[in-house]
């Protein structure tokens, strides 16, 4: 978790506008707030994360990113992001639509499904993946439309979404995409992160 | 209802122009006040009360001996700590705690002004109180809060005020009273009209009391701040008193028994002028509508942080109309927070002990209290 609030935190520059979609209890939130800027709101379905987060004094509204992201005007945030959540939705193209018109840049993090650990459960195990990554059985997972790497690299490519960075992490190993390395740090990897714009 | 209220007061000089086109000055504005001010007067909440509300937040309310109207939330140790904050309450214009309104006496007649009284907006309410912010020397509110009624007049401050509140919470309201809630306020007001003793508003030159009417409109409007879930559980078909029917129309019911005392002990607080003057300007209430039906542009000159509540079984203000402000302010990229808070207990929930409720709001106040004070430092 750390690693990736690091990396996500690296990729914003200070004292912008950010808007956490999905924010949970806040933690990254609260960690954005201490190392890169005070400008930080929120926006999570669940009414208990959503008191957690305020009671902590952070600015969050209980909302859907499928139907609330709309009373955001456009390009009013320098950052949105969807940390891990984005394969929740039941709509993740509109969602990731709606996030690119709400903030000028978008950070997207994915636990990936093509991480080797995960394919070879269902190759070997012939079972749904559990990993630490991915805890939940298949009959209680939130996760509606899981990815991989690869899956969202070409989702950005055929949308003509532009990624200005695009990361693996394994473990706390950073590195980065590219055209090239592509089909191994979709082997390799357990999260991708990606910086993207319209 | 003509009691003496040895209320804390001042007299506003300032003529102030209501919406009405009449001009008011030489009135009084009743208020009390809890917790100390801190020498840099930056602990100071605003708290606004609702349509049968008063001064009374916290402690004894020496008029009706029982605990002041917020005592859940406001108070030493409480959720708006009065150890900590400065808190202030006013009587709204209209009211009949000691704020000018229509049982205030006139002193040339030596009668209560009764129905000469002005009609009375939440605007003109919001503009008052802001003559004894000024009278207390108050530069800046740290927060100005309010629930129901007391929510409008959060919302109509920041909009008149827009740099002298650091955060505003409106809890359970609307930024414009909706056709159901009009239709409910006419009800009771009718009630109120249609008692032989409200004599055109002047009973009391008759020493009489519209009691009856009175105590109708309270059954009326009780029902409307509660949940039907809560009825059901609370009192569902039980009888009072009794082990079976009567076949008559004395109140068989626990229901009908809780509502008859509800309006009975109503009557001896509240003047019945009053409930039409204050339902009035609650109908009267569209701060949309002022601002040429773009509500977004009422908050559009204020830095004031927002935090907007709603409750899960309130229909009287339903989350819909508290997400419409919520919609406003990100509209203009303000800064707002909103949770919809699950209960039971409808529209009453912000007045109850709402567990959860209690624990954000204070929560909520006291961690942006911190924020706010490390950044000046």
């Amino acid at each position: 978790m750390k690693e990736e609030f690091n990396i996500i935190s690296n990729l914003i520059e200070e004292n912008t506008r950010v808007l956490d979609v999905g924010c949970g209890n806040g933690d990254l939130m609260k960690f954005l707030q201490e190392n890169k800027t005070k400008d930080i709101r929120g926006l999570e379905i669940s009414k208990e994360k959503v008191q957690n987060c305020l009671s902590k004094g952070l600015t969050v509204i209980e909302g859907n990113a499928e139907s609330d992201l709309k009373q955001f005007p456009k390009s009013s945030f320098d950052y949105v992001i969807l940390s891990q959540t984005l394969q929740a939705f039941l709509n993740p193209e509109l969602v990731i639509n709606e996030l690119l018109k709400v903030g000028k840049k978008v950070i997207v993090t994915i636990p990936n499904f093509g991480y080797w650990r995960v394919r070879l459960q269902l190759l070997f195990k012939g079972t749904m993946p559990v990993t630490e990554n991915l805890p939940h059985e298949w009959y209680n997972t939130p996760n509606l439309h899981m990815c991989t790497i690869k899956d969202f690299y070409n989702f950005c490519s055929s949308k003509n979404i532009k990624i200005f960075k695009s990361i693996a992490l394994k473990k706390s190993r950073i590195s980065e995409i590219n055209k090239s390395n592509l089909n191994y740090k979709n082997l390799d990897s357990h999260l991708g992160i990606f910086l993207i714009e319209s | 209802m003509n009691k003496n209220i040895d209320a804390k007061k001042i007299i506003i000089s300032n003529p102030l122009k209501l919406d009405c086109g009449k001009e008011i000055n030489n009135f009084p504005i009743a208020y009390e006040t809890y917790g100390e001010l801190n020498s840099e007067k930056s602990n100071a909440i605003l708290v606004f009360h609702a349509l049968t509300g008063d001064q009374y937040v916290s402690g004894k309310n020496p008029i009706t001996n029982k605990d002041g109207w917020w005592s859940y939330v406001v108070g030493e140790n409480k959720p708006i700590d009065t150890n900590k904050f400065f808190v202030i309450c006013a009587n709204v214009i209209g009211g009949c705690m000691g704020s000018y309104g229509p049982s205030t006496i006139n002193e040339s007649t030596g009668k209560q002004i009764g129905t000469d009284f002005p009609i009375i907006t939440i605007n003109d309410m919001v503009n008052a109180q802001y003559e004894l912010i000024k009278y207390l020397e108050i530069e800046k509110l740290f927060a100005v809060v309010g629930g129901s009624m007391g929510g409008m007049q959060v919302l109509q401050f920041v909009a008149n005020f827009p740099d002298k509140a650091k955060l505003a919470i409106p809890i359970a309201c609307t930024s414009s009273h909706s056709a159901q809630n009009i239709a409910f306020n006419e009800l009771g007001r009718q009630a109120i009209m249609a008692d032989s003793k409200w004599e055109n508003g002047f009973y009391s030159n008759y020493k009489l009391n519209p009691d009856k009417g009175l105590a109708v409109a309270r059954m009326a409007a009780h029902i409307t701040y509660l949940s039907e879930k809560g009825l059901q559980e609370k009192f569902g078909r039980k009888l009072q008193d009794r082990d079976s029917l009567r076949y008559g129309f004395e109140a068989d019911f626990q229901i009908e028994s809780y509502l008859r005392y509800q309006g009975s002990v109503f009557v001896d607080r509240f003047d019945a002028n009053s409930y039409l003057y204050i339902t009035r300007a609650m109908d009267y209430f569209d701060l949309s509508k002022q601002y040429k039906g773009n509500l977004s542009d009422a908050f559009k000159e204020t830095k004031t942080k927002f935090f907007v509540i709603s409750f899960t079984s309130d229909w009287l203000y339903p989350t819909s109309e508290n997400r419409e402000i919520v919609i406003a302010l990100n509209s203009i990229g303000a800064d707002v927070g909103f949770v919809e808070i699950e209960s039971d207990k409808g529209h009453d929930s912000f007045l109850l002990d709402v567990p959860s409720f209690l624990k954000t709001l204070g929560d909520y106040i006291n961690s942006t209290y911190k924020v706010i004070n490390e950044r000046r430092i």
